[in-house]
């Protein structure tokens, strides 16, 4: 797992809309990076539905909030309308977790990305993460805000 | 804006929704969740005093934020755990039309339920539960805690 302090390795991925976003992007904002294991696993939906009941708060906090997983992007679209939220969804397709890789969330020989939340800074910079201990738990929102307070 | 940070689950307080006797447990449940509905019976019928909070999570369930609202107006007529029942027990008709018609069964006073459900007082007050579910780190519903 990427350690706080480290560079955030940059990235360029399609969103849910085919169009394509890169970190650099978001320069001058804190970003939460949410890294998940698939769309339509039953875990993945409640942890994006429960953070897009408090991206208002995030966002008071400065913080905008993504998440990547392996899926396409047609994938990403599908599952942001069924789960009526708006949060970017960037697919890290091909090649296969090639930026879970290099953040240090992707489980090899399971073929996706762990549970991992990594808050970068407005200098591009890794401020903050989080592992889950397995694919299945994820954090609070709690946890969220104890690292942004 | 309010703070989101880790906080353990409020003790009971004199506004908090409860029935039964018993062992205290707060129960975050969200009123458009399939799941908290088919726990519900069990909860419901469990030997423990229950405190209801609110938790909804509207992206995933539209109809939750009028479902809780609905509830906690039905509250101030005192008739807030019948709503929940009513909601939980009968899922498919939540429109409107729908909880007036169930107003009207637990003889609310209309008007009253119109305005309360809508109200700034009442969004807030379901506000407050779920900032505190969010605190105490919950992740799905229902969230059971029992309370020593």
């Amino acid at each position: 797992m990427i350690a706080a302090g480290e560079p955030a390795p940059d990235f360029t991925l399609r969103d849910q809309d085919g169009e394509r976003v890169s970190l650099t992007d978001y320069r001058g904002r804190k970003l939460l990076i949410v890294f998940y294991p698939g769309d339509f696993s039953p875990v993945c939906g409640d942890q994006l539905s429960i953070y897009q009941e408090v991206k208002g708060e995030l966002a008071a906090k400065g913080v905008e909030l993504i998440g990547i997983s392996v899926d396409g992007f047609f994938a990403h679209k599908a599952f942001q309308q069924h789960l009526g939220i708006d949060t970017t969804l960037l697919s890290d397709f091909e090649p296969k977790g090639e930026v879970a890789r290099a953040y240090g969330s992707y489980l090899e020989g399971l073929g996706f990305a762990n549970r991992t939340l990594v808050l970068v800074d407005e200098d591009g910079r890794v401020a903050w993460t989080y592992e889950s201990p397995d694919p299945g738990q994820f954090p609070g929102a709690n946890v969220i805000f104890d690292a942004l307070s | 804006m309010s703070d989101l940070t880790s906080a353990a689950v409020p003790p009971l307080g004199p506004d908090d929704h409860l029935r039964g006797e018993g062992r205290a447990v707060v129960v975050y449940a969200d009123l458009g969740c399939p799941h908290c509905a088919a726990a519900w019976a069990e909860i419901a019928a469990g030997p423990d005093r229950v405190a209801f909070r609110h938790f909804p999570v509207a992206s995933k369930h539209p109809r939750s934020p009028a479902l809780h609202a609905a509830a906690e107006a039905a509250g101030r007529q005192g008739r807030f755990f019948e709503m929940v029942d009513s909601l939980y027990g009968d899922r498919g008709r939540v429109d409107d039309p729908h909880l007036w018609e169930r107003a009207e069964l637990l003889g609310l006073e209309l008007e009253r339920f119109e305005a309360d459900r809508r109200s700034a007082a009442v969004a807030a007050r379901v506000r407050r539960d779920f900032e505190s579910g969010i605190r105490a780190g919950v992740t799905s519903t229902p969230a059971v805690y029992s309370l020593a």
